[in-house]
C-alpha cells in the first residue's frame, strides 16, 4: 500500500473544474417554463402549498408564469419566501411540494415546482430589483444574530415593517449555510451573495460580519441596545464520531471541505484525496462526496450505518451521488481509522444488517476501505456555549421557544436550525419571517398600550 | 373494414375526407401531395376572374389555449391569386392522374349572369367533378359584393345557383356562410335555385386577437389589421349546430350536405356524419399537421364503424338527428347527478371550487388531517356536468342518470304561463 498520503489540489484542469462546478441543474428556458406551467391544474386547496414550509401560493405563481406575468409570479413567491431563489435551488422538493403534487397520482410526473420557482425569481432578480417597499420608519431597532436563511428572512420582513435591523454573523460573509454549507453547483455563479444583495435592497438592514456571539456581542448587551433580539444561530458545531485515528492527517470535517470549496472561486486550490471515504448519510455527506468526485478523486465511497430509507439524504440525492460515481455502502459502522506516519490510510468498518426489530446488528465480517482522505459528515449540532449566562433556556440541544418563537428571555426570539424542528433552509426562512411578524406585533402592541 | 366510399351529389370519392377550398388546395403541387397522402377529394381554392386578386403578407392569426396551438385559426387571405388559366391547366392535369378522387372547383365571380356563364364552361372543360359556389368568404371579397355579401342575401343565392345550373351540367354545391342569423334562409334558397348539395360552414367573421404592442388587430399587416374568417377546432360546435338545423329541416330533406368546420379527427368526422353530413371537408387540421393526418381519420373512422356495426357511411348518416330536438321537447323530469370515483380522484379540488364558487354548492370538501375527500351532495346536485368537465382525470366524475318518472316537457309544465296554448313545439 502506498504510504504517502495522496492529497492534492488541481487534479483536473481549470476548464474541467469550471464545468464540474457549474450549475448542476440549468434553468428552464422561457418556453420550457410555459409548457411546464401549463401542466399545472391550478388546484383548489392545493396540497403543494401545505407541503411548503413557507406556504407559497404555488398554483398562483405557476399560473402567472403561464400567463406571462413573471413580475406577479415572483412577487407571489417572494412575499411568502424572500429567499425563494435559493430555496428553488436547494429545497428537497421531492419530499416537499413536488411530492404532494396531484399529478403524481395521475401520471407519476409532478409539476417541476422548484424549477418554475427559479424561473420566476431569476426573472425578478434580472429585471425587477427589490419588489417590496419599506413601511414608514418605526424607530425600533432589532438585533439578529446569525446571517443565515432564518436571520436574513427575519431581517427583510422587519425592514419591510419599517424597523431598523442589525444582523451580526461570526463569519466574514453573510448567508450561513447558503454561503458555506451547500454544494457549489447547487448555488452556482455566486447566487447566494447576489440573492443577499437583492434582499438587502429593501434598505434598513446593516450587516455586521465577524461578530461572534459570546465574544464581540452578547445577548444581554444586544438586549440593552435593541428593542428585540433574534437568535438565528444555526448549527455551529459538527458531531464527532469519536473514532480512534480521527486526528490523523487527511481526516477532515465534510462541512469544512464544503466551505473551502464555496470560498474558492476556481476550486483548483482545494485539495482532495485520490481515494476518499465519506462517513455519513445526509445531504452534507452527499455534497461532500459528489464534490470530491468532481474535484478529481478516483474513488469516493459514502458509508452509512443503516439502510437507504434511514438516510436523511433523499432518494433523489442518493441517486445524484451514484450518478456522479459515488459508491454508497450501507449497513456498515466505522470502527477505527487506520494510519501510517501520521496520515490516514483507510477506515475499518463492522458489517451490519437489519436485525429482527429493524435496528442494525453489526455482526458481519469487518472490512477496510483504503483511503487517503476521510470526510466526516455524521451531523451538525447547535452550540449553546455562547448563550451561557444569558438566561436563554436550552433543552434537547436546541433553544427552547414557544409557538411564536419567544425564548425564555423576554424580547429575545429564536428560530431556524438552533430551535427544534426540521433542519431545512425553507423551514428556517419560515421561522425568520414568522418571528419578524411576531416581533412587529409585539412591539407595536406595546407602543399602542403605552400611548393609551 | 367499413365501406367509406362516398357519393355526394353524384360525385364519387374513396372516402368522405375532402380538403376544403383553402390554401392547401391552391396549387397542383399541394393537391398531388394530398392525394398521395390519401385524401378522398379536394375543393380547389376559389377561382375568380382575371386579373387575379392580390393577397397581403401576413395572413393568419391563431388562438392558442393553454398550450394548445391553433385551437382557432383566422385568415385574411382572399381567393386564388394565380391566373385563371394556370389553375385550370393544373386542375385538368391532376384530375387526369387521379380519376378516382373528387376534384371540385370553388368559384367566385361578380354577381352578374355573364360572369358565371363565361367561367363555367372553362371549368367544365377541365374534367372537374363539380363546382362549389363560394358564398361565404367573409372578408375582402364581400366588400366587392361577392362571397358572403351574396351568401347573406337568399335571393342572390337562389339567383346565382340557378344561373349555374343553367350553364353547366356539373353538380353544383352551394357553400353557406355562417355569418347570418338563420342558416335555413340561404340553405332553402340554394335548394330553390336547384343546388345539388350544400356545404357548411364557411369561416366566421372574426378578430382573432389584438397585438398589444402594435395596438392593432392580428394578424398585423404593416401596422394595421382587419377582420378575417375564423375556423379550426373552436368553430366545430357552431358548425355542428348549423349542420343539424339544415339536416333536420323538412324543406331540405334529401339534399346532401358536405360538413365543414373544425373537423380534426375521425371522431369529429363521425359526429358530423351522425348529424347528417354526407361528405366532409377539412382544412385547419391539415394546415396544422400536414396531409398525413388523413390516415388516422380514415383508419379511425373505419375501425370505429366496425366496432359499432356500421357497414357503410349511409348507415351512419343522420343517426343523431332524430334526437336533435328543440329545448322545449326535453323531458324536465329527467335527472342526472354527479358521482366521483374516489379511487381515481387525485384531490385537485377543481370540482369543488367550480361548484362552490360558480354553481350549486353540491360538492363537499372533507378534510381529515392531510387527507382530502370531495363528495357530491346528491340533494343539491342539479346534474349540470360542470364538475365532470373541469375534472382533469378521465372518467373520474360520471353523471349518473336517475330513474325517470314519466315525461313532462315545458309545454306541460305548470310553470309555463302559455301551457295548453303551445300547439307546436317547433
Amino acid at each position: 500500500m502506498d504510504q504517502t498520503p495522496d492529497i492534492a489540489a488541481a487534479r483536473l484542469s481549470d476548464d474541467v473544474l469550471a464545468r464540474n462546478f457549474a450549475d448542476a441543474h440549468p434553468p428552464l428556458t422561457a418556453n420550457q417554463a410555459v409548457i411546464e406551467a401549463e401542466r399545472c391544474y391550478f388546484c383548489h386547496d392545493a396540497p403543494c402549498i401545505e407541503a411548503c414550509p413557507t406556504g407559497i401560493d404555488i398554483p398562483s405563481f405557476i399560473h402567472k408564469i403561464a400567463s406571462g406575468n413573471l413580475r406577479g409570479s415572483a412577487r407571489t413567491i417572494l412575499e411568502s419566501n424572500i429567499l425563494g431563489g435559493s430555496c428553488a435551488r436547494v429545497c428537497p422538493t421531492e419530499i416537499l411540494c413536488e411530492q404532494k403534487c396531484v399529478r403524481n397520482t395521475q401520471d407519476a410526473r409532478p409539476i417541476q415546482i422548484g424549477a418554475l420557482q427559479r424561473h420566476a425569481t431569476d426573472w425578478q432578480m434580472a429585471h425587477g430589483g427589490q419588489p417590496f417597499a419599506r413601511a414608514a420608519a418605526t424607530g425600533r431597532r432589532i438585533a439578529i444574530v446569525g446571517a443565515g436563511p432564518a436571520g436574513l428572512s427575519c431581517a427583510h420582513r422587519l425592514a419591510m415593517h419599517g424597523h431598523d435591523v442589525d444582523v451580526y454573523d461570526a463569519r466574514p460573509r453573510a448567508g450561513g449555510l447558503n454561503e458555506y454549507g451547500v454544494a457549489a453547483y447547487k448555488l452556482a455563479d455566486d447566487f447566494a451573495q447576489r440573492e443577499i444583495d437583492f434582499l438587502l435592497g429593501i434598505g434598513g438592514i446593516v450587516l455586521h460580519p465577524d461578530h461572534r456571539l459570546g465574544r464581540e456581542i452578547t445577548v444581554p448587551a444586544l438586549r440593552d441596545s435593541h428593542d428585540a433580539v433574534v437568535l438565528a444561530l444555526g448549527h455551529a458545531g459538527v458531531r464527532s464520531p469519536g473514532l480512534a485515528g480521527q486526528d490523523l492527517a487527511g481526516v477532515a470535517s465534510a462541512v469544512d471541505f464544503i466551505a473551502a470549496l464555496r470560498a474558492s472561486p476556481t476550486k483548483d486550490d482545494v485539495p482532495v484525496g485520490r481515494r476518499v471515504v465519506v462517513i455519513g448519510g445526509g445531504n452534507t455527506a452527499v455534497d461532500a462526496a459528489v464534490q470530491a468526485r468532481r474535484l478529481g478523486a478516483d474513488e469516493v465511497t459514502m458509508v452509512y450505518r443503516r439502510g437507504a430509507d434511514h438516510m436523511s439524504a433523499t432518494p433523489v440525492e442518493q441517486e445524484w451521488a451514484q450518478t456522479n460515481g459515488v459508491t454508497i455502502r450501507r449497513w456498515a459502522a466505522p470502527t477505527h481509522i487506520l494510519g501510517a506516519d501520521g496520515s490516514v490510510t483507510g477506515v475499518g468498518f463492522a458489517q451490519g444488517a437489519p436485525g429482527a426489530d429493524g435496528r442494525p446488528v453489526y455482526d458481519g465480517l469487518p472490512f477496510t476501505i483504503a483511503a487517503d482522505m476521510v470526510l466526516l459528515a455524521v451531523g451538525q449540532v447547535f452550540v449553546a456555549d455562547p448563550l451561557d449566562g444569558s438566561g436563554v433556556s436550552v433543552a434537547g440541544g436546541r433553544i427552547l421557544v414557544d409557538g411564536a418563537g419567544r425564548t425564555s428571555v423576554p424580547g429575545v426570539y429564536a428560530g431556524g436550525d438552533c430551535t427544534p424542528g426540521p433542519d431545512l433552509t425553507v423551514s428556517a426562512v419560515r421561522d425568520g419571517r414568522d418571528i419578524a411578524e411576531q416581533i412587529h406585533a409585539d412591539l407595536m402592541s406595546i407602543s399602542f398600550s403605552q400611548k393609551a | 373494414m367499413a365501406d367509406l366510399r362516398t357519393i355526394l351529389a353524384g360525385i364519387r370519392s374513396p372516402n368522405p375526407f375532402w380538403l376544403a377550398s383553402a390554401p392547401p388546395t391552391d396549387k397542383e403541387y399541394n393537391v398531388r401531395r394530398a392525394f398521395q397522402a390519401g385524401w378522398g377529394g379536394v375543393v380547389w381554392k376559389t377561382l375568380g376572374e382575371d386579373p387575379p386578386v392580390v393577397n397581403v403578407s401576413s395572413r393568419y392569426g391563431a388562438v392558442s389555449y393553454n398550450g394548445t396551438r391553433m385551437a382557432g385559426l383566422n385568415n385574411i387571405e382572399l381567393i386564388s391569386d394565380r391566373p385563371l388559366a394556370t389553375n385550370l391547366a393544373e386542375i385538368r392535369s391532376v384530375k387526369r392522374d387521379y380519376p378516382d378522387r373528387a376534384v371540385v372547383v370553388s368559384l367566385m365571380v361578380p354577381c352578374q349572369e355573364e360572369s358565371w356563364k363565361a367561367i363555367l364552361p372553362l371549368v367544365e372543360d377541365t374534367g372537374a367533378d363539380g363546382i362549389e359556389l363560394n358564398f361565404g368568404c367573409p372578408h375582402g371579397m364581400s366588400e366587392r359584393n361577392m362571397g358572403s355579401a351574396v351568401g347573406q342575401v337568399p335571393e342572390y343565392v337562389e339567383m346565382v345557383t340557378r344561373w349555374c345550373k343553367q350553364y353547366t351540367r356539373m353538380p353544383v354545391i352551394v357553400k353557406l356562410t355562417p355569418n347570418i342569423t338563420n342558416i335555413l334562409a340561404p340553405a332553402r334558397a340554394a335548394r330553390r335555385g336547384g343546388a345539388d348539395a350544400v356545404s357548411l360552414i364557411n369561416t366566421i367573421q372574426s378578430i382573432v386577437g389584438v397585438d398589444l404592442d402594435a395596438m392593432a388587430p392580428m394578424p398585423v399587416v404593416g401596422g394595421q389589421g382587419t377582420h378575417g374568417g375564423y375556423c379550426g377546432p373552436a368553430v366545430k360546435p357552431i358548425a355542428l349546430r348549423m349542420l343539424g338545423d339544415v339536416a333536420r329541416d323538412p324543406e331540405m330533406a334529401g339534399l346532401p350536405i358536405s360538413g365543414i368546420g373544425g373537423i380534426s379527427s375521425w371522431r369529429d368526422a363521425a359526429e358530423f356524419l351522425a348529424m347528417g353530413a354526407t361528405g366532409l371537408q377539412v382544412c385547419t387540421a391539415a394546415m396544422h399537421y400536414g396531409f398525413k393526418i388523413v390516415e388516422d381519420m380514415i383508419d379511425g373512422l373505419s375501425n370505429w364503424m366496425d366496432e359499432k356495426g356500421y357497414a357503410a357511411l349511409d348507415d351512419l348518416r343522420g343517426q343523431a338527428l332524430p334526437r336533435y330536438v328543440h329545448w322545449n321537447q326535453l323531458n324536465l323530469k329527467f335527472r342526472t347527478i354527479a358521482s366521483i370515483d374516489q379511487d381515481a380522484c387525485i384531490k385537485c379540488g377543481l370540482c369543488h371550487i367550480a361548484c362552490e364558487d360558480t354553481s350549486h354548492q353540491a360538492i363537499a370538501k372533507i378534510r381529515s388531517g392531510d387527507e382530502r375527500r370531495y363528495e357530491v351532495i346528491d340533494e343539491e346536485c342539479v346534474g349540470c356536468n360542470l364538475c365532470a368537465h373541469v375534472c382533469p382525470v378521465d372518467d373520474c366524475i360520471t353523471m349518473m342518470p336517475q330513474p325517470v318518472d314519466g315525461v313532462q316537457t315545458w309545454a306541460e309544465h305548470p310553470n309555463n304561463p302559455t301551457r295548453g296554448q303551445m300547439a307546436d313545439a317547433g
